[in-house]
């Protein structure tokens, strides 16, 4: 028995897709999807300016700007599919590279900038945008995101929970044990896996032998891969497995086949575990280019539209940046702020005394 | 007043705490049914119901980061670690993510989380059972580290520890759990002893013996020992571990002059040590002796035909206060 080969050039065939590579629609007998032509202009532009803020911030932290950034190049359809599909009232958990879902659930870009620069740990608050603070522990957020479920379930809300990770962290004890809770309290929650074939430099085969979607099964709820570069197709798929999931129908596993063009982040070289062919491969899935081309060949958009979606997505890039770089340095006792919700002991203690040693300084 | 036993105490703190917010949750292994292994959660699935009362699948982790998510949407989970050495699955959750997440939110986000931890040997248990973690969480900012050491405490402990909405990582002396007291329950919770301040259970002049958990009892056995001799022995319950009442530990050891650490974990690196640093600093010129320390050897906790010999007894402590007395 061999491991197939995951991230070759051709699509598996169980695979979910709505508009093929080349721009052309396609049906699926359970996921097919009916837009308006303002809905379709609406993802594209979500699609080249989240491009553009990641292009930007790839950019800032080249010149020192951000001491690390971890782009999503390559996964704007699979992060704008999702987003849309989620209603104000469900509650989406990120990694740390979940910038076009944060774009969908209105985060100020330049709160997710502020992280890799340094100035805090996240600065937006996750419930005025049901958009959770991001995890850097792999996979952490999973069993949060099934307490939240569970939460949800008691409250007998109309809501659902959606949960982000990677192809690696599905290596993680906390992903599958997320499994086992979401499975036996049949929680609200749907597991969506960028599966961008690499965790930093290691392939999808070093963490497992089957498709991914496919280990839904053996923890007793469905899982689907669909076209993670289909912004249409994760769009349905992310619609309806959310729509189960509020009506009672309990846990689903997508996993969004896709492939993260950059570095894992900025600090990584990817040409030194990956072969060239297989990105040039993969550019031609590109996410952006299919709905372009799918809009010209239906004549949803001409080109002042395009024009116009990219004079706004530089001024955005040229915003973000300005932004970026007037954010200003937390004060330094700031490092004992917010560590504990009521006093403590301990923290008045140590505030006081690095507040007198500072004021040694001055004058 | 009620008789109590420690057990029986929490778990009427608890009840008490799920009749007052509908909000608190208990969740954990076998915590439903069975009533928990020691029986702390006994009866509150029944009353309470399996939405409250949750028995969880068997894995640590799940437990803390599930309970987080229910924290973020609104609930008061009080979770029970079934024995103090199976926490370390969950420790990643309670370090990586329950400890930290209010800071990272700025504030906006609280996790008002209880993880109750039947901690400490001397029941004959098996490996794994018998152990004092404490240290490794009274090491994470972010976390509170309470200790109770009778009925009493137990019962108003517990309570505050759910009120507060700080993560509060709850350390239960398993060897005492069948111990008993009278136990105000009628009592206005405004009369409480705050739980993160050390109450002085013994008064004595002539050395301050300082313990919680499990080895508040020996000490105070040892201060009533000493006393024969005719030494005044004042015993602090610390009870707060996280933070730590250095106000009411350095006042004591001001009057007596003297100063001996107990506790169950290892003495190297152990809470011991910092009770210890601290005094020296703030009462050094009052000083008659260097703070000593009793506790385990840098061992992992040995068979239980040893723990004798592991656990700081009477009579170890006794020759630690014999050895303050000689300098």
């Amino acid at each position: 028995m061999t491991a197939e080969a995951p991230h070759g050039a051709e699509a598996p065939s169980e695979l979910v897709q709505l508009l093929t590579p080349e721009g052309e629609r396609v049906e699926h007998p359970d996921y097919d999807i009916d837009l308006t032509p303002e809905e379709i202009r609406g993802l594209y532009r979500d699609l080249v300016l989240v491009r553009r803020v990641d292009l930007e911030a790839v950019a800032l932290q080249r010149q020192g700007e951000l001491g690390i950034w971890a782009s999503l190049l390559g996964q704007e359809a699979a992060q704008i599919g999702s987003g849309r599909a989620l209603t104000e009232a469900d509650m989406a958990f990120p990694t740390y590279r979940e910038h076009g879902v944060a774009w969908c659930r209105g985060v100020d870009p330049v709160n997710l900038l502020g992280m890799f620069r340094g100035v805090n740990h996240g600065g937006w608050d996750p419930a005025e945008h049901n958009f959770h603070l991001y995890t850097i522990v792999i996979g952490s957020q999973t069993l949060h995101a099934v307490g939240y479920a569970m939460g949800v379930q008691r409250d007998s809300a109309e809501a659902a929970t959606i949960v982000y990770f990677g192809d690696g962290a599905t290596s993680q004890g906390d992903v599958n044990e997320s499994f086992i809770w979401a499975s036996v309290f049949n929680a609200p929650v749907v597991f969506f896996c960028q599966n961008n074939q690499w965790a930093i430099s290691e392939p999808l085969e070093k963490q497992s032998r089957i498709p991914l979607y496919r280990r839904a099964s053996g923890f007793g709820f469905p899982g689907v891969r669909v076209d993670g570069n289909d912004v249409f197709a994760c769009l349905a798929v992310t619609r309806k497995a959310l729509a189960d999931a509020r009506s009672g129908q309990g846990p689903m596993l997508i996993e969004a086949f896709t492939y993260r063009m950059g570095a894992h982040t900025t600090a990584d070289d990817p040409t030194r575990y990956r072969v060239a062919g297989e990105l040039e491969a993969w550019k031609l899935k590109d996410p952006i280019e299919r709905v372009r081309a799918y809009m010209f060949k239906n004549q949803i958009a001409d080109q002042d539209f395009f024009d116009a979606i990219d004079a706004e997505a530089d001024e955005l890039g040229g915003d973000v940046r300005k932004r970026c770089l007037a954010l200003p340095d937390p004060e330094p006792l700031a490092i004992f702020d917010h560590v504990y919700a009521e006093p403590h002991g301990l923290m008045d203690s140590e505030r006081a005394e690095f507040a007198t040693y500072l004021e040694g300084f001055e004058g | 007043m009620t008789t109590l036993t420690l057990a029986k105490a929490l778990n009427e703190g608890m009840r008490k705490a799920m009749e007052d917010d509908p909000k608190v949750l208990i969740m954990g292994e076998d915590v439903g049914k069975l009533g928990g292994v020691f029986r702390v959660t006994d009866g509150l699935q029944k009353d309470f119901g399996e939405q409250r009362v949750i028995d969880t699948p068997l894995a640590e982790s799940g437990i803390i980061g599930t309970a987080i998510g229910l924290a973020l949407r609104g609930y008061r989970p009080v979770c029970e670690i079934q024995f103090d050495g199976f926490v370390f699955p969950a420790a990643d959750q309670i370090i990586t993510q329950l400890a930290k997440m209010p800071l990272r939110s700025l504030g906006k986000l609280k996790l008002p989380v209880v993880v109750r931890i039947p901690c400490g040997g001397g029941i004959g248990a098996v490996e794994h059972h018998s152990e004092s973690p404490e240290a490794y969480f009274t090491h994470t900012g972010g976390l509170r580290v309470v200790a109770c050491s009778n009925p009493v405490d137990a019962y108003t402990m517990i309570q505050q520890a759910i009120r507060c909405d700080d993560p509060v990582v709850f350390f239960e002396p398993k060897r005492r759990y069948w111990e008993k007291a009278e136990v105000d329950t009628s009592a206005d919770s405004a009369g409480w002893t705050p739980f993160d301040r050390a109450q002085i259970v013994r008064p004595g002049t002539d050395l301050t013996l300082i313990a919680y958990g499990p080895m508040v009892k020996i000490c105070l056995e040892a201060a009533a020992a000493a006393e024969e001799d005719g030494r005044s022995l004042e015993v602090v319950d610390l009870r707060s571990l996280n933070p730590l009442d250095v106000a009411r530990v350095t006042e004591s050891v001001r009057r007596t002059g003297r100063c001996v650490v107990v506790h169950e974990a290892p003495v190297y690196n152990g809470f011991g040590a910092e009770v210890a640093a601290r005094v020296t600093e703030k009462c050094f010129y009052n000083l008659e002796a260097p703070v000593l320390r009793v506790g385990g050897p840098s061992t992992p906790y040995p068979p239980s035909r040893l723990e004798d010999y592991y656990l700081p007894d009477l009579d170890r402590v006794l020759d630690a206060v014999d050895r303050a007395f000689r300098f």
